[in-house]
């Protein structure tokens, strides 16, 4: 039912090229009834809409400490998405993802920019919140990976946008470099963060809440800010920070608890040190304030971060294919979901559940809209109690591409 | 043609490094440790339907119970695996504490959240705290692999270990824990009562008398999980205006409850090893002779079961699931049932050399987790087990390293 609503939403525009003989449609009235047909977008004075998207699917061949799980194909997302240039100083683009077949579909993005002047523009709508550079830049056929950074998803969690305004913008610092900003408030975080089946702090598991396009857990709204550097020919920086009150502190106007936070703040970085090498990268740390009578496996604190190295190999000669590419890549990766001490042992004793990551991998493309990958990946979890680690391995081939 | 032949070769060679690299991916993934180097997994000679029960009361023995699934309102830890790491010995960070009784009389702090203190509550409940005065012990999780043997055993063979009034003069007594059954006990036909009472075997005071009870109690009193047998949520009675949680009870069904139960009934018992090693072989002579043995009894065979992998079976859990008095130094002036404040059921010592690889790679024993080495939990003993301590103190360097080597093999 969802995703019949959801297609029937593009209906309109595949009628795209027919808007001129729409409006010349006797049948069309001006009357309550042809409301439908009488929309801005079926007419041709104006800029066209753009349709576009992505699809990711892959095999997946892996298991942990033995347990062999062994050969699944996974179609992990078909993202669809539309520009519309409404005027000169307004456009409008929204993103739409069915994720893990149609098991989850989410409105990605949503934004209407309204140009004031260069340095602000004001934007509404669904936000991808400007944390680190994963949850902006996340479209599959951009990595050379499968799997996405667990930093960007067990920490950050990508793709994280909620319903919200602010205001954004961008200069030139002399000749060599540009920066922006961003600015916005938007709906935050409840307190399913510290209450969830993962059993630790865990900021995507807002995501579970269906009502929280519709309405904020606590009636308070959570700040966001960005800014990032760019060197024309060295690459990109940038520094971030979101944060607001997570949990329930209000209950039918009567005041139940402290206001608790939630602040995540983080650091980004994408450099081109050689014609034919890219490094990207992300760090983020996340504080939560826990009640204390609650229990430690939710952390207060924890970090983590992912390095990726990209290395282009040669351009392979494959007929028809002018610009194809050959990538060598390797991610090494970090998360300590727990970066406190059990109060429970004289000394403290270090709270451990922290993983390291390995990643590693060929990608092909032979065109810079399609990438097809072979990975393989390592990862070491250890527990709270840093018991011998448990090992999980995947061995992964995949596609994915834009259209 | 030439573009078809060049696309065609590569497509093959892609496929060909595919098919090599999907083949050789069995090597590619982490191999499971030795079946003798962890504490979890079925045991030997479970059928189809008997495995697939223990799967779904493993999954239930790991779930984490959420705000939304009906953790709480006040608990002290949201699983079972939770405290029951790799279902071997618990880290200090899940101890419990139970408080509010001192004689066999009972509890006198019931109606201040006695016997056990539930100090952790989900978000807008208050948590207990410890009533200033009230006598109260702390308990580390004990290893739970292997206890379907335990639960096999018969009333008769454990009366059998038995000696109240030390008979045989040896200062060693042994004496079974009585224990007033809940409403839901159903007695099985090795049960021999007393007074309406039956002897616990489990927890560190004996006082569980099987594992439904140990089950039924560890959702309730451990994770605030109600289940038929216990269908009111516990609730802090120490302040007011603290009620239930709004899931509706019982908050997991009786399958589940009987999945967890047929879980522990068929952990497999851990495995020894390096036993024929000359040391660790000389160890055991040792342990025997210091009279370890005495209490820590190594041999017990099964009798029949209505599970056939626990009918007649020799296994070796080192303990008479008797209480025994260990001295002041372990009194902590806080009891259960008919045991005495200075009373502890023997420790079961297999699985003891796996314990660190669920304490986080040190140990914490006995059963507040107070000695750090096995040395050290030795040199606690005290009461009944003086004789025995002395005469390991006697032993020279060599024998100690031979006798903890053993201990480790276990
Ligand atoms: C808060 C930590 C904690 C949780 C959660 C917990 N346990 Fe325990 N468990 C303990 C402790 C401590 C003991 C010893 C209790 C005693 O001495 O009475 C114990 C004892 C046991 C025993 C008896 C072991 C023996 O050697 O006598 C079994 C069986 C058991 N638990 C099963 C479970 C099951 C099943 C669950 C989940 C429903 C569970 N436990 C949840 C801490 C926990
Ligand atoms: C009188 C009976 C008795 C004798 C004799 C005895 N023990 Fe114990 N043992 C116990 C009891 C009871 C406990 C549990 C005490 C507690 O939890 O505080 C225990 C605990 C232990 C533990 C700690 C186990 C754990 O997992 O925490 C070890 C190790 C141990 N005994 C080894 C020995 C050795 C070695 C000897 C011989 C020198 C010995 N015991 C003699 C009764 C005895």
């Amino acid at each position: 039912m969802k995703i019949f609503f959801l297609l029937s939403f593009f209906i309109p525009c595949f009628a795209l090229g027919q808007s001129d003989s729409l409006r010349k449609d006797s049948l069309i009235t001006n009357m309550n009834k042809d409301a439908g047909y009488n929309r801005p977008a079926f007419f041709g004075d104006r800029f066209p809409v753009s349709l576009g998207g992505y699809l990711e699917a892959n095999t997946h061949y892996g298991g942990t400490d033995g347990v062999n799980e062994g050969l699944s194909f996974q179609m992990r997302r078909l993202t669809l998405f539309m520009f519309s240039r409404l005027s000169s100083r307004t456009r409008f683009l929204t993103e739409i993802e069915f994720e893990d077949g149609t098991k989850e579909i989410n409105i990605e993005a949503a934004l209407l920019d309204f140009q004031i002047h260069r340095l602000l523009i004001f934007r509404g709508g669904v936000i991808l919140n400007p944390i680190g550079s994963f949850n902006q830049n996340h479209d599959g056929p951009k990595w050379a990976f499968i799997e996405r950074p667990l930093v960007s998803t067990t920490l950050i969690p990508s793709t994280w946008s909620n319903p919200g305004f602010g205001f954004h913008g961008s200069g030139l610092l002399g000749d060599l470099w540009q920066w922006n900003y961003e600015a916005y408030l938007t709906q935050g975080f409840d307190d399913q963060i510290i209450a969830n089946e993962t059993n630790r702090t865990f900021l995507g598991a807002t995501k579970e809440n269906p009502d929280r396009f519709e309405e904020s857990f606590n009636g308070s709204a959570m700040g966001n800010l960005k800014t990032a550097f760019r060197h024309s020919s060295l690459g990109e920086f940038g520094v971030s920070w979101m944060g607001g009150v997570y949990n329930a502190f209000r209950v039918e106007g009567e005041i139940v608890d402290d206001k608790r936070r939630v602040d995540v703040f983080a650091f980004d970085l994408s450099l081109n040190p050689g014609k034919n090498t890219n490094i990207t990268g992300e760090f983020a740390m996340v504080k939560v304030d826990v009640p204390k009578t609650y229990f430690q496996q939710f952390g207060s604190g924890q970090y983590g971060f992912f390095l990726d190295w990209n290395q282009k190999i040669c351009n392979p000669r494959i007929p028809g294919f002018p610009g194809s590419a050959l990538y060598y890549s390797f991610r090494l990766e970090r998360v300590d979901y727990n970066t406190e001490n059990f109060s429970e042992i004289d000394g403290g004793g270090k709270i451990y559940d922290e993983l390291w990551g390995l990643n590693t991998g060929f990608s092909l493309r032979p065109q810079n809209e399609t990438v097809i990958r072979i990975n393989y990946f390592y990862r070491w979890h250890r527990d709270l109690f840093g018991n011998p680690a448990s090992k999980s391995a995947a061995l992964q081939f995949g596609v994915s591409s834009y259209f | 043609m030439f573009v078809e032949y060049f696309t065609m070769r590569l497509l093959f060679i892609l496929f060909a490094v595919l098919i090599l690299l999907f083949s050789a991916c069995e090597k590619l993934l982490p191999k499971a440790p030795a079946p003798e180097e962890t504490l979890d997994g079925p045991m030997e000679g479970l059928t189809t339907e008997q495995s697939i029960q223990f799967a779904r009361g493993d999954e239930a023995f790991g779930e984490v119970f959420t705000p939304a699934t009906g953790l709480g309102p006040i608990f002290v830890m949201s699983s079972c695996a939770g405290c029951h790491t790799g279902d071997g010995k618990g880290h200090p960070f899940a101890t419990l504490t139970r408080f509010g009784q001192s004689d066999s009389t009972g509890n006198n702090y019931l109606m201040q959240g006695g016997p056990q203190l539930q100090h952790r509550a989900i978000p807008g409940f208050t948590p207990e705290v410890l009533p200033s005065g009230a006598p109260f012990s702390r308990f580390l999780p004990p290893a739970v692999a292997g206890i379907g043997f335990l639960a096999a055993l018969s009333d008769a063979q454990i009366l059998s270990y038995a000696d109240p009034n030390d008979a045989d003069g040896d200062g060693i007594s042994g004496v079974p824990n009585y224990i007033t059954p809940p409403p839901y006990f159903v007695p099985g036909p090795y049960h021999i009562p007393q007074n309406g009472k039956y002897i616990g075997r489990f927890g560190r005071k004996a006082a569980a008398i099987d594992l439904l009870i140990q089950t039924v109690n560890a959702y309730h009193q451990d994770i605030g999980i109600t289940s038929i047998f216990e269908m009111v949520d516990p609730i802090n009675f120490q302040v007011s205006g603290q009620g239930n949680d709004p899931i509706p009870d019982p908050e997991v069904s009786n399958s589940v409850i009987n999945d967890v139960v047929f879980y522990l009934r068929t952990l497999k018992p851990p495995t020894p090893r390096n036993s024929s090693d000359p040391d660790v072989m000389a160890g055991k002579n040792i342990f025997t002779d210091i009279k370890c043995g005495k209490c820590h009894i190594p041999e017990w065979t099964t009798p029949q079961s209505d599970v056939a992998a626990l009918s007649n079976k020799t296994f070796y859990p080192y303990t008479d699931l008797l209480l025994h008095d260990m001295g002041p130094g372990l009194d902590d002036g806080y009891t259960e049932g008919s045991a005495k404040t200075s009373e502890w059921r023997t420790t079961p010592l297999w699985g003891l050399g796996l314990s660190k690889i669920a304490q986080g790679g040190q140990y914490f024993l006995m059963h507040d987790g107070r000695a750090k080495s096995l040395e050290s939990a030795i040199m606690l003993h005290g009461g009944e087990a003086s004789d025995s301590k002395n005469l390991f103190q006697q032993l020279n360097s060599s024998d100690k390293a031979k006798l903890i080597k053993f201990l480790e093999s276990l």
